[in-house]
């Protein structure tokens, strides 16, 4: 138990992370009714925009905007304007289908165009620790926490006391009703996408020093931000936060207290015992739509 | 018309058959466990066809039960000393109960669930495959697997063995015809085209989707018990994600609800590797796009593009049909 709350710690960092996919997850499904099964990929991709452009000799700072610029335009316009737009006439399934070709697409991709192997990448917190309560931990962890959180701090105010935000949950609630009283609700999407792949690029930026820069890391990533969006409840954005706190903490203690073999089977039981016992996930409420 | 049609198609079949029990007559080792291969993927990919085109749900871990079927196989035969008919069995249950298992609670939820449980499951499946090495023998792989002998025939060598296959996949075949034939089959493609009004016609939407979906893992079992002796090894790998991806992408290129389906898109996922051996490591990034462009073109794939074109054919023909009779009937008078 002396590591209990550096493992707390990490964990929460970690979760914070997987509440940014899981967010940007939720928050696609609400507005556009898409399920992106590519957002694990989503993740990983901006690592290699920002280290494809540090290998042209540009520093780390510029780096990193470019990077966001870049997912933007791909991850946010292009996106939804090249395979969304013309799958959704189809409706839900071939889309979700649609980007899981995607993903397979993204993947295959990175590893082709630049490398198989695992890239290291720096960290934007200094490495060191700090104290707390007499217990040493890591300071990237706090600093990835802080960040995080700061992040869904902004996010949360943005959805709650804008004019936009409001327009956009209107949107995301009913969007004809939404397009009735004056509400740009195509801009709205728009939007909703350019902040979902906001949201990747920068859970791409904290979390690809923890783990490398990898082809295959999006497979990890994007299952972590579905459990966590489902036990947290699908159709909430607190509750796709509080999911992913929830999993990152539990996939930590799972490595330290029951398996690093099965660490990963740890969350995977959760999301099956919360579809058994709770559907609509512990914060969120049974969706009703009228037929 | 129609009876010329008919007979047309029963020969076609008739010829496509014969091609596959003689054309590979002349194949050598490799091409007849293309060949195989091709049979045993096409049995997992109707599986995965009934639950996805006609159930209209999608599983992603129809590798994971072909797994579990592959490992039966591989651990009743090297370890029991029991034939691949016992082993085949143990995986039809396993398999469908497992299906069963996983599909109840995540049908009770309209949100696609199933996709998320199944992507879940597989997963799971492959850390128990690599970690549980006491039944498993984990990374390490079950090697030897037996062949069987077909009443006093044995199959170890490649082109009996293809028959075996070949076989297996022709009863498989009349089993899911006699299925989709049924009235199982009729609520299946009901609850697919409009779900509600299934619902209002009195039937269980939630347990023909979950006996589809369960009856789909246990073909998954099916096609995984001809694997381990396809392969004669078998080790963790070939079961992750990956494979239910595929066979996914075999449904969706093919035609999903489709009967036909599978069998096309096994065949291109299976031979695309070979015709674009030029291409080395872009192959599946290509392969990625092709599929994106497909489904936006056609969701319902290849076969459903030429069911569009027939049924266009059709309604130009009704129509040349209704004037030509229209311009008779003005003229009589």
């Amino acid at each position: 138990m002396s590591n209990l709350l550096d493992l707390l710690v990490a964990g929460l960092a970690t979760g914070a992370i997987y509440a940014l996919v899981a967010v940007g997850f939720t928050l696609l499904w609400q507005t556009s009714q898409t399920i992106n099964f590519a957002q694990g990929e989503f993740v990983m991709l901006p690592a290699f925009l920002m280290l494809a452009v540090m290998h042209a000799g540009a520093p780390f700072w510029l780096a990193i905007i470019l990077g966001i610029l870049l997912s933007l335009l791909l991850l946010g316009f292009g996106f939804k304007l090249l395979l969304v737009d013309p799958m959704l006439r189809h409706g839900v399934l071939p889309l979700a289908i649609a980007t899981m070709a995607l993903a397979i697409g993204m993947k295959e991709a990175v590893k082709q165009f630049f490398s198989a192997e695992a890239s290291p990448f720096p960290s934007i917190v200094p490495a060191g620790d700090v104290s707390i309560l007499g217990r040493v931990v890591s300071l990237q962890s706090l600093g990835v926490l802080a960040l995080a959180i700061a992040v869904v701090i902004g996010l949360t105010m943005l959805l709650n006391r804008t004019s936009i935000g409001h327009q956009m949950q209107a949107t995301a609630q009913n969007p004809t009703v939404a397009r009735i009283i004056g509400v740009p609700v195509e801009r709205m999407i728009l939007l909703t996408f350019l902040i979902n792949a906001f949201l990747v690029a920068l859970a791409s930026l904290l979390i690809t020093p923890i783990y490398l820069a990898k082809f295959s890391s999006g497979e990890v990533l994007g299952q972590a931000a579905f459990i966590a969006a489902i036990v947290g409840g699908f159709n909430q954005v607190r509750g796709a936060i509080a999911g992913g706190l929830l999993i990152g903490v539990v996939d930590n203690l799972a490595a330290a207290y029951v398996s690093t073999q099965y660490r990963a089977a740890v969350p995977l039981i959760l999301l099956i015992v919360i579809i058994l016992f709770r559907p609509q996930g512990l914060l969120g409420r049974p969706e009703e739509r009228t037929v | 018309m129609t009876a010329t049609a008919k007979y047309l198609r029963i020969a076609l079949g008739i010829a496509v058959i014969a091609a596959l029990i003689i054309v590979p007559m002349n194949f050598n080792r490799y091409g007849l466990y293309i060949l195989s291969q091709w049979a045993v993927m096409t049995i997992a990919a109707m599986g995965l066809n009934l639950t996805l085109g006609y159930a209209g749900q999608v599983s992603l871990a129809q590798g994971a039960f072909v797994g579990i079927g592959a490992y039966a196989a591989a651990i009743m035969t090297t370890q029991g000393g029991m034939p691949l008919i016992a082993a085949l069995g143990v995986a039809i249950v396993l398999c469908f109960a497992i299906g069963w298992i996983l599909g109840y609670p995540a049908l009770r939820v309209q949100h696609h669930y199933l996709a998320f449980v199944t992507l879940a499951f597989s997963t799971l499946a492959f850390l128990v495959f690599r970690n549980e090495d006491w039944l498993t023998k984990g990374i390490y792989g079950i090697s030897n697997i037996p062949r069987p002998n077909v009443m006093g025939f044995a199959t170890n060598r490649p082109l009996p063995f293809y028959y075996f296959c070949l076989g297996s996949l022709g009863i498989v075949s009349l089993a899911m015809w006699w299925l989709i034939r049924s009235p199982w089959g009729r609520a299946f493609v009901a609850l697919r085209e409009n779900p509600i009004r299934a619902l209002s016609l009195g039937i269980d939407t939630r347990r023909y989707t979950l006996m589809a979906f369960a009856i789909g893992s246990a073909l998954g079992g099916v096609a995984g018990t001809l694997y381990a002796p396809l392969t004669q090894y078998i080790d963790p790998v070939p079961f992750n994600l990956s494979l239910s991806l595929d066979l996914l992408m075999m449904v969706i290129v093919g035609g999903s609800g489709f009967f036909f389906g599978p069998f096309l898109g096994a065949m291109i996922a299976v031979l695309l590797p070979e015709w674009l051996r030029f291409t080395q490591g872009y192959y599946l990034m290509l392969y990625a796009v092709a599929v994106m462009l497909l489904l936006i073109y056609s969701p319902t794939g290849i076969l459903g593009i030429l069911d569009r074109y027939l049924a266009e054919r059709r309604t130009k023909a009704a129509s040349a049909l209704r004037a030509v009779t229209k311009s008779r009937l003005e003229t009589a008078p």
